[in-house]
C-alpha cells in the first residue's frame, strides 16, 4: 500500500509518539489496564500504516461489486437501491400477524419477514400437548395453509419478497407459501424470498431442532434442489450467525461458524451431483450485529472476502454471483436489556448504522420492548423509523464503504479474517462441521465465551448502561401481551380445516411423503401437493420423526 | 463426621423454548460455586422435569423460560411436584417474566424469579441462603 521510504518516515514519526506517549501515560496513565472488544479483542490504541503495510488493495479490498467485495457486492450499493427494510414479525394468529404486516408495509418497510410461534418452528400443531402454553406467543400460529392464506391476505406475492425464519419445517412452509401465491395467480418462478433452513446452527445455536443432523441436511438440499429449477428467485437457505452470537459466541466465532456451516451446505449439495454455479447463487447470510462498532464492521467486510475466497478457491465456482455473500442483519437482540428499556433505541441505531457501514442487503431493527416480548406497535414503528432516519438523513448512504482505508478498520478486517481462517482449518481438520457438531465443538466454545462474558460483566469488567453502571429504577413499560381467545381461535380453525378437507387425500399425500423420505426422491413436489390438500404442518414432521427419528439436546454446558 | 451433602440443583429447560445461554451460564456458575448441578437439556415437558428431580433426589430445581410460557410450566411443575409428593423441593427459576406476573407466580409457590441484570453471585447467594439438602 505504502512505499518503502514512506514507511520509514511513518516509522520515525510513530517511534516519536510512542516515546512522547509513555512519558505522558508515567504521569496519567489510562483508564483501562486493556482496551477490548465486546468479544475480548484486545485494540491498539493507534493505528497507522504500518499496520497495514502489506495490504494488496486490487487482491484484498478492491471495488464494489468485484472479487473479492470486501467493499460491497454491488457495484452502486446504496447508491443504487437502500437496504431492504424487513422487521421480523409474527404475534398471536395470522389475523393479528396481517394487520402487523400491513401496518408496516403502510409506514414504509420495504419487506416481510416471518417470526413463528414456537409449536411451528419445532413440528408441532397449536392442538399437540407439546404447543401447552405457547401458542400464539412467541410468533405467529400456522399450522395449515389456510393460516398461510390468511398472513397474507391482502399482500400481493409478486410485488414484495418474504423471508421466513424457519428451520426443520422450512420446506413445508415454502411449500405453503408456493401455494398461497399460485392462489393469487403468481408463479412460483416469480415469488421471491428467503426460508431459514439452516439446520447447522440450529444444533450449534439457536436449539429448533427436530431431525439428527443428516436427515435434516437431506432435506435441505431437497429445498435447494428444487428451487434451483422451480423456484429461481428464492434464496434457499440463510445461513446464521445471528443466532450462534446471541447465544454467546464471539464476532471472530460467529463469522468462523457461519462460513463453516456454508462450506457443509455446498458440499452436500455438491454431492448430491449439483453444479455449484446453479445454487450458489442463491445462498443467502444472516449476521448480528452487536454493539461493538468496529468490530462488527470489520467483521461483515471479512466474511464478504471469506466467502469468495472459499468459493472460487475451495469450490472452483465460475460465476462471480457464486462469490458474493449477500447477507440480511439484525441488530443484537442480547445487546439490549431490560433495565431503562428507552436506552435500546439507542443501542438499535448504533447496530443499524455499522450494520448499513458494513454493506448489509437489508435489515432488521429490534423494538425497545424487545427484551420483554414482541414488540408493540408503537415500539416498532420507532424500530422502522430509526433505520429510515438511518437512509435518508445521516447521509450515509452517500458513499460506498466509507470506512475501507482507515488503518484500523482495515487492520481489524485483516485480524477477523485471519482469526476466522484458523477456526475453519481447525473444523476442517475434525472432518467439517456436522463432525465438528457431534462432538460438541461449536457448542462447546460459545458455552466457555457466554460464560467468560458473564462472569466480566458481573466482575464490572464490561460495562452495561443501567446494569452495572449507572443503575436507577425505572417505571414498566406497556408490553404486548396475547389475548386468550386468539389461542382458541386458532384451535378452532384448526378443527374445522381437518374436519373439512378430504381427509383420504390427505393420507395418501402423506404416504407419499413417508415413501419419499425413504427412497430418496426429492420431497419438494409431495410437500406442496399435501399442503395443497390443507395436511398439517406436525402430519408432515410426524411422519419424517417416524422415518428419521428425533434430535434430543446433549445438554452441553 | 460426615461432611454436609452438597447442594444438588436441577437446572431445567422446560417448554419448547430454544433460549438457552442463560441456564448453561447459571448451570456453569453453579457448579463452580460447588454445587452439584444436573442439566436436563432443552425441551423438557414438566411431567420430564419432575421425574429427573426426583431420580436425581435434588434440593432444588431452577426453571429457565424465556418464551412467554412461564404462567403454564412453573404452576404445573409445582402441581406434578406435590402430586408426587416432593414438595419439599424448591422451585425458582428465571428468564423474561413481566413483573405482573412475578407476583402470581410467587403465590403459586415459586420461591425466586431471577430477572434479567441478576449476578452470577446474586443467584448463588439465594441458593445457599434458602435450599438446604435435604437429610
Amino acid at each position: 500500500m505504502f512505499k518503502e521510504d514512506q514507511l520509514k518516515k511513518v516509522q520515525q514519526e510513530k517511534k516519536k509518539w510512542v516515546d512522547d506517549l509513555s512519558k505522558m501515560l508515567s504521569e496519567t496513565p489510562e483508564r483501562l489496564p486493556r482496551f477490548t472488544t465486546v468479544s475480548d479483542l484486545e485494540i491498539k490504541g493507534l493505528y497507522s500504516p504500518e499496520d497495514i503495510k502489506d495490504l494488496n488493495y486490487s487482491g484484498e479490498v478492491g471495488f464494489p461489486g468485484v472479487y473479492p467485495f470486501t467493499r460491497g457486492v454491488q457495484p452502486s450499493m446504496y447508491r443504487g437501491k437502500l437496504w431492504t427494510m424487513r422487521m421480523f414479525s409474527g404475534l398471536g394468529g395470522p389475523e393479528e400477524t396481517n394487520q402487523r404486516f400491513h401496518y408496516l408495509l403502510n409506514h414504509g418497510e420495504t419487506g416481510l419477514s416471518v417470526a413463528f410461534h414456537y409449536p411451528t418452528l419445532m413440528g408441532y400443531d397449536s392442538d399437540s400437548p407439546n404447543a401447552r402454553g405457547e401458542v400464539g406467543k412467541c410468533g405467529v400460529a400456522i399450522d395449515t395453509l389456510k393460516d398461510m392464506e390468511i398472513l397474507f391476505e391482502g399482500i400481493p406475492l409478486d410485488q414484495v419478497t418474504t423471508s421466513m425464519t424457519i428451520n426443520p419445517p422450512a420446506s413445508i412452509l415454502l411449500a405453503m407459501y408456493i401455494v398461497v401465491a399460485e392462489k393469487q395467480g403468481v408463479s412460483k418462478k416469480e415469488i421471491g424470498g428467503t426460508i431459514q433452513n439452516d439446520m447447522l446452527k440450529e444444533f450449534v445455536a439457536q436449539k429448533t431442532f427436530m431431525l439428527p443432523p443428516r436427515p435434516s441436511i437431506r432435506i435441505i438440499v431437497d429445498t435447494i434442489e428444487y428451487c434451483t429449477k422451480e423456484v429461481p428467485r428464492w434464496n434457499t437457505i440463510s445461513i446464521s450467525g445471528y443466532h450462534i452470537r446471541e447465544a454467546g459466541s464471539t464476532a471472530v466465532q460467529e463469522l468462523a461458524f457461519t462460513l463453516a456451516d456454508g462450506i457443509a451446505y455446498v458440499e452436500a449439495a455438491m454431492e448430491r451431483g449439483l453444479d455449484v454455479d446453479d445454487f450458489a447463487p442463491r445462498l443467502s447470510f444472516f449476521f448480528d450485529s452487536h454493539i461493538d462498532f468496529f468490530e462488527e464492521i470489520a467483521k461483515f467486510r471479512a466474511a464478504r472476502r471469506i466467502w469468495a475466497k472459499v468459493m472460487r478457491e475451495r469450490f472452483m465456482a465460475k460465476k462471480p454471483r457464486s462469490w458474493m455473500l449477500r447477507f440480511h442483519t439484525q441488530t443484537a437482540g442480547c445487546s439490549l436489556t431490560a433495565q431503562q428499556p428507552f436506552n435500546n433505541v439507542v443501542r438499535t441505531a448504533y447496530e443499524a448504522l455499522a450494520a448499513v457501514l458494513g454493506g448489509t442487503q437489508s435489515l432488521h431493527t429490534n423494538s425497545l420492548d424487545e427484551t420483554y416480548a414482541i414488540p408493540t406497535e408503537e415500539a416498532v414503528t420507532i424500530a422502522l423509523r430509526t433505520q429510515q432516519i438511518l437512509a435518508e438523513e445521516t447521509g450515509v448512504t452517500n458513499t460506498i464503504d466509507p470506512l475501507a482505508g482507515s488503518y484500523f478498520v482495515e487492520a481489524l478486517t485483516n485480524q477477523m479474517e485471519e482469526m476466522a481462517w484458523d477456526y475453519i482449518h481447525k473444523i476442517d481438520e475434525m472432518g467439517g462441521m456436522v463432525k465438528a457438531i457431534e462432538r460438541g465443538y461449536p457448542q462447546m466454545e460459545i458455552a466457555d465465551a457466554a460464560y467468560r462474558y458473564q462472569r466480566q460483566i458481573d466482575a464490572n469488567e464490561k460495562v452495561i448502561v443501567g446494569v452495572n453502571k449507572y443503575v436507577t429504577d425505572h417505571p414498566p413499560i406497556t408490553i404486548w401481551r396475547m389475548r386468550p381467545e386468539i389461542g382458541e381461535r386458532q384451535l378452532k380453525r384448526l378443527r374445522e380445516v381437518k374436519e373439512t378437507r378430504k381427509n383420504p387425500k390427505v393420507k395418501e399425500c402423506l404416504g407419499l411423503i413417508r415413501r419419499a423420505s425413504l427412497d430418496g426422491e426429492n420431497l419438494m413436489p409431495h410437500i406442496i401437493h399435501a399442503v395443497r390438500e390443507y395436511a398439517t404442518i406436525q402430519e408432515i414432521c410426524d411422519v419424517w420423526r417416524e422415518v428419521f427419528g428425533r434430535y434430543t439436546d446433549p445438554g452441553y454446558f | 463426621m460426615s461432611p454436609e451433602r452438597k447442594i444438588r440443583i436441577l437446572i431445567a429447560k422446560p417448554g419448547l423454548d430454544g433460549h438457552d445461554r442463560g441456564a448453561k451460564v447459571i448451570a456453569r456458575g453453579f457448579r463452580d460455586a460447588g454445587f452439584e448441578v444436573i442439566y436436563t437439556g432443552l425441551h423438557q415437558t414438566p411431567e420430564q422435569i419432575v421425574a429427573a428431580a426426583i431420580q436425581e433426589d435434588v434440593d432444588g430445581i431452577g426453571l429457565s423460560i424465556l418464551s412467554g410460557a412461564h404462567d403454564y410450566i412453573f404452576p404445573e411443575v409445582i402441581k406434578l411436584l406435590k402430586e408426587k409428593g416432593a414438595e419439599d423441593i424448591a422451585v425458582f427459576g428465571g428468564g423474561i417474566i413481566p413483573e405482573e406476573d412475578i407476583l402470581a407466580l410467587k403465590g403459586s409457590g415459586v420461591k425466586a424469579l431471577f430477572v434479567p441484570g441478576t449476578t452470577i453471585e446474586e443467584a448463588v447467594k439465594w441458593v445457599r441462603e434458602n435450599i438446604k439438602p435435604r437429610k
